[in-house]
């Protein structure tokens, strides 16, 4: 397992490579550069030539893309000529630098990650947990009372879960729950920076929750409705099994029989979403930050992209990829776990 | 010897018609309530994408800066208290205004071109990409299909949605410039006629035929070593021939009900791609873009917001229940 677990984080190297030089050369080819201002913004040329020389956006792209992995003091050092006259700006993203900010001046791309992204993270577990706490026991029940009106209820409205997105959803919270009722906030994130360790809030009092839970809801509760559908679907289909027959007969207690034999065998394809459902998550934190007005990273990463912020596109694509491949890892991590006939090795 | 008459009328198991398993399907579909309300809905809303011209009291674009914001009387319980101090209440519009004058009923019914036309064609799109590819790959077996699931693996480890963000991007920053060649200047001139849809349909379609390509495969491993294919191979049929004939009519089923299921998730992204402003272009009516433009008002005019997210919903909606009944009326164990 361990052998296994180092391969694929070795894995991820070929992965962020290739996503780092798509996303490069695409970046680099849209039309328009980040100076390129217009009308009375318009920078004179003498201007804009100085600041390209700063962010080597004079150099030619794959000598930039090189300055981004390895630093231009390397580049400098290796190929001396018009590269050396630069100073060391940037120290790579071997080293773990994101390089600086074209839009945000004085701001690194580490500065603008590590003070959004918790925030998104955050917002994310939150949400994934509300999915997982309504979405097991829900499905649990719709099936063990197959075709009662337990069952029926909660499909329905699993199916309403998911046919309405997060779009929806934090529009109609703010409007009844906000507006109309008046009960909580609709806007803004209940905790700043620091962060506990680096990623969780520093006060977990009713500021954090009563702004937390309007977008963590209208983020999960689609997330509840799919592992519902799947658990029950899932549920019903090991409860017919040779072994849980076998199980009852020895007389063992239904109670026993579902926890300790059903539910952990059923959990396996519902562990498979989960890595999809995460990649929803990130797709969703983007429109339910702006809706709700939370400064995460989803607005960076829209917003950096009109701006043409190069290095804040690069850092944010890198970041999500990052998210995205440990949570797959993570799911077949649990794989193994529920089920001891996967092996890896 | 005694013959037999098969005269119609007569009684015999022999005069019936024989059910196929596509109209078996179509039976235990029909007998699925959930799932032929969502059929009929899609239906209608459809004729309505397409009549919208019609039926939509205004045109999409049609502004009246006077009545900007504007909310009908019998609507004025949805609006936040002392609403009635700040409302233009008029009931010239059937569901109120936007904050630029224009009517929203009419917009949301044009909306619905947008979703259903993304609808249509991403799937579409993935369904004959992913289809020929799952297929090829399935059927040669050995070396080629090891390559061709490597690159699908590969792919599926990337975060799709950033790339279709990226190639929306670099796609509608080339169509504002204007492009050189004949064929880029003809497909930029389709686009701009279609309201900018053609960039989307073209992003959308070519990062989702990989699911599809997956289960295509699936279904040719398990399929072609019945039977039936090895009697085609014993007749001398040649491997298009046992592709096109054989295969892709067994797998079509499935590969069409998951399909189904998919198109939620299409309809999703392309609200997504709108509300972030890299969807369809203005002043093309899409919900996603309504729904952008309006939540930034929704403490003040919530209306401009719950209309097009309610249409965006109950589409969703229809067709995860036509899915679901595809599915349960395809793979009867399913049902239960």
């Amino acid at each position: 397992m361990g052998r296994f677990i180092i391969r694929r984080i070795i894995g991820f190297i070929p992965v962020l490579f290739t996503v780092a030089l798509f996303t490069f050369v695409l970046v680099r080819a849209i039309p328009g550069g980040p100076f390129d201002f217009q009308g009375d913004r318009a920078l004179p040329p003498q201007i804009t030539a100085n600041i390209n020389a700063k962010y080597h956006l004079d150099w030619p792209t794959h000598m930039q893309f090189l300055s981004y992995l390895v630093g231009d003091d390397v580049v400098a050092r290796v190929f001396g000529g018009i590269y050396a006259e630069t100073a060391g700006e940037s120290r790579g993203l071997i080293r773990g630098d994101l390089g600086p900010s074209l839009r945000y001046q004085s701001q690194s791309v580490n500065d603008i990650v590590s003070g959004t992204f918790p925030i998104s993270f955050q917002l994310g577990l939150l949400a994934l947990t509300i999915g997982l706490l309504i979405g097991l026991p829900a499905g649990v029940i719709a099936a063990l009372k197959q075709n009662t009106w337990l069952d029926y209820s909660a499909t329905f409205i699993a199916v309403l879960g998911v046919s309405v997105p997060s779009m929806v959803l934090g529009p109609l919270f703010i409007w009844l729950i906000s507006v109309k009722l008046g009960l909580l906030p609709a806007a803004t994130w209940g905790t700043k920076p620091p962060f506990l360790l680096g990623f969780f809030p520093s006060n977990l009092d009713w500021d954090f929750w009563s702004h937390a839970i309007l977008p963590a809801m209208a983020l999960g509760i689609g997330m509840s409705a799919s592992i519902a559908r799947l658990t029950r679907a899932s549920l019903l289909q090991v409860i017919r099994e040779d072994y849980i027959r076998t199980a009852r007969a020895k007389g063992l207690q239904e109670r026993v029989v579902i926890t300790i034999h059903a539910l952990k065998n059923s959990l396996i394809p519902v562990v498979t979403i989960i890595g999809p459902l995460f990649a929803a998550v990130v797709t969703g934190s983007f429109i339910v930050e702006q809706i709700f007005g939370i400064g995460g990273m989803g607005k960076h990463f829209v917003t950096s992209i009109g701006n043409r912020d190069y290095p804040l596109i690069m850092g944010a694509t890198l970041v999500y990829t990052l998210i995205l491949i440990v949570a797959n890892l993570l799911v077949d991590v649990a794989y193994a776990w529920l089920d001891p006939r996967i092996r890896y090795d | 010897m005694a013959t037999v008459s098969l005269t119609p009328g007569t009684p015999s198991i022999l005069s019936q018609k024989p059910r196929s398993l596509w109209r078996e399907s179509f039976r235990r579909l029909l007998r699925n309530k959930a799932a032929v309300i969502g059929g009929i809905f899609i239906i209608l809303l459809a004729l309505g994408a397409v009549f919208a011209n019609v039926i939509a009291p205004f045109d999409y674009a049609e502004q009246d800066l006077l009545l900007n914001n504007a909310v009908p009387d019998y609507l004025m319980w949805a609006m936040p208290a002392g609403a009635e101090g700040y409302a233009r209440i008029t009931d010239k519009f059937p569901l109120g205004a936007d904050s630029l004058g224009r009517d929203v009923l009419s917009r949301t019914i044009y909306g619905a071109r947008v979703s259903l036309a993304v609808a249509f064609f991403a799937a579409t799109v993935s369904l004959l990409i992913g289809t020929i590819y799952g297929t090829i790959s399935g059927y040669a077996g050995g070396r080629v299909d090891n390559l061709m699931m490597r690159v699908v693996d590969f792919l599926y480890g990337f975060p799709f949605l950033i790339i279709v963000i990226l190639l929306q991007t670099y796609l509608k920053a080339f169509a504002r410039r204007g492009a050189e060649g004949v064929f880029a200047s003809k497909i930029l001139e389709i686009n701009d006629s279609m309201g900018g849809m053609l960039l989307l349909f073209i992003a959308i379609g070519l990062v989702n035929w990989i699911g599809m390509a997956r289960i295509a495969r699936g279904q040719v491993l398990s399929l072609k070593q019945k039977e039936f294919i090895e009697a085609a191979h014993s007749m001398g049929s040649g491997d298009l021939r046992i592709i096109g004939r054989h295969l892709i009519p067994n797998i079509l089923g499935p590969l069409i009900v998951f399909e189904t299921l998919a198109i939620p998730g299409y309809i999703f992204t392309e609200a997504f791609l709108s509300f972030i402003g890299l969807g369809v272009d203005p002043p093309t009516a899409s919900w996603g873009i309504m729904i952008s433009e309006a939540v930034q008002g929704i403490r003040s005019y919530p209306l401009q917001t719950l209309v097009p997210a309610i249409a965006l919903s109950l589409t969703t909606l229809a067709f995860n229940f036509l899915g679901d009944g595809l599915r349960d009326a395809f793979d009867p164990r399913m049902a239960e």
